[in-house]
């Protein structure tokens, strides 16, 4: 695994060259010393308490990897192989809680021992120091810009997977009795929501063949006007479609909210709580719910 | 006229097969409001299930039947609205005012026999 260092094959010439040249010194001495930076650095991982989620063997069996890594990537100057390990190793730690400034942290920790034991190897020859910087400065750079990127996007990525999976799972239209449907919302909404919530609505009622609907927005936390507007579309669209909506769960809050936009809700009927949504609905299509256990208990007694 | 209306006991059924002209939306208003007295007829069933847009000048004329038929002693009841055209309009705020509306033809049949 060490390389030895190829001694140079021409005199020095000025420009990339040289940089060239000591990269690839640089790379040697980093394979040389790799398992005494490699534990240095998990060390100092350790230390400032990063990746806290981890036990200190996967720290260090991964620690071991992106080294090898790094260093590849800094003889060979391409960062696909190590963008494509970061991106892999960003969605193994992404579910276990790994958050941005832990990756940050720990990229920009390996920047440091490296830098450090490039300064205590060249120390005595400040000029061959300071070329060796040069050259290990942008790399290193790009690498850290390279896996820290990695795992942002793989954070997005999946951000992105979850807002999809909400948003499906975030508007059930349930049918509760023929001709009733109960639309709970759960969450903030905003206009795409609503809109999503609109046409789930309106093809329910057709599939259903509904004429009432309870629309539930206990869970819901605040309203605006762009949204009370949107609800008062949904309840008209039901409307042109043959079903009436009661509105159930309006909190404190929203109520007053929408009387201080001055929002006209009379076309659309509200009760308390969705109870008592249902109950009503039921009352207007002419259901009568009895306890089947409480008649023959009172007969017998 | 692409419409023809028919006689089903005491209601009159408009059932529209393809969007239409203002010329035959015209039409077809005057028909329904001149019909309602010949026939006696007690309500009045605009099917609309065919119609991928519902614009003003059709909900306009659809309310005028409305009115102008409440006066005379006969429900109107608009169906088939299609999920897609009732989201349009009531974006677009257009409004039924004073129409009944119910699911499909079975449903305002129903509700006109309530």
């Amino acid at each position: 695994m060490t390389d030895q260092l190829t001694p140079p094959a021409q005199a020095p010439a000025e420009g990339p060259e040289i940089d060239a040249e000591l990269l690839r010194e640089l790379v040697a001495h980093l394979r040389q010393a790799g398992t005494a930076l490699r534990e240095e650095w998990t060390r100092r991982i350790t230390e400032a308490q990063l990746l806290s989620v981890m036990t200190p063997d996967e720290i260090f069996s991964e620690v071991t990897a992106v080294y090898d890594n790094y260093v590849d990537a800094l003889e060979s100057g391409s960062v696909e192989a190590l963008e494509a390990y970061a991106k892999n190793l960003s969605e193994r730690i992404i579910p276990r809680g790994v958050e941005t400034h832990e990756v940050l942290g720990v990229v920009l920790l390996l920047r440091d021992v490296l830098a450090r034991s490039l300064f205590e190897k060249y120390q005595d020859d400040r000029a061959l120091l300071n070329r060796v910087l040069d050259a290990y400065e942008p790399a290193a750079n790009r690498i850290a810009v390279t896996v820290s990127v990695s795992f942002v996007e793989e954070r997005e990525r999946v951000i992105r997977q979850q807002q999809v999976a909400i948003r499906e799972l975030s508007t059930p239209v349930l049918k509760v009795r023929d001709q009733l449907l109960i639309l709970p919302i759960i969450g903030a909404l905003d206009t795409a929501r609503a809109r999503q919530l609109t046409e789930q609505l309106l093809h329910g009622i057709r599939e259903n063949r509904a004429k009432f609907v309870v629309i539930d927005i206990t869970g819901v936390p605040a309203i605006d006007m762009q949204v009370a507007n949107h609800l008062v579309q949904a309840v008209r669209a039901s409307g042109l479609m043959g079903a009436r909506v009661i509105i159930t769960g309006l909190s404190a809050e929203i109520a007053q909210t929408l009387v201080n936009i001055g929002l006209d809700l009379s076309m659309m009927q509200s009760v308390g709580d969705l109870q008592g949504g249902i109950e009503e609905a039921e009352r207007q299509l002419r259901y009568a719910v009895t306890r089947t256990g409480d008649e023959p208990r009172n007969g017998e007694s | 006229m692409t419409v023809s209306i028919l006689k089903q006991r005491e209601y009159l059924i408009a059932s529209i097969q393809s969007n239409l002209t203002d010329t035959e939306v015209v039409a077809l208003r005057d028909a329904l409001i001149a019909e309602v007295i010949r026939h006696r007829a007690r309500g009045v069933i605009v099917d609309v299930a065919l119609l991928d847009v519902i614009d003003s000048f059709v909900s306009r004329s659809l309310t005028t039947v409305a009115r102008t038929n409440r006066m005379r002693g006969a429900r109107t009841v608009v169906v088939g609205i299609q999920p897609a055209v009732a989201a349009a309009m009531s974006q677009f705020g257009l409004q039924l005012d004073g129409i009944e509306t119910a699911l499909d033809l079975e449903a305002g049949l129903e509700l006109l026999d309530a």
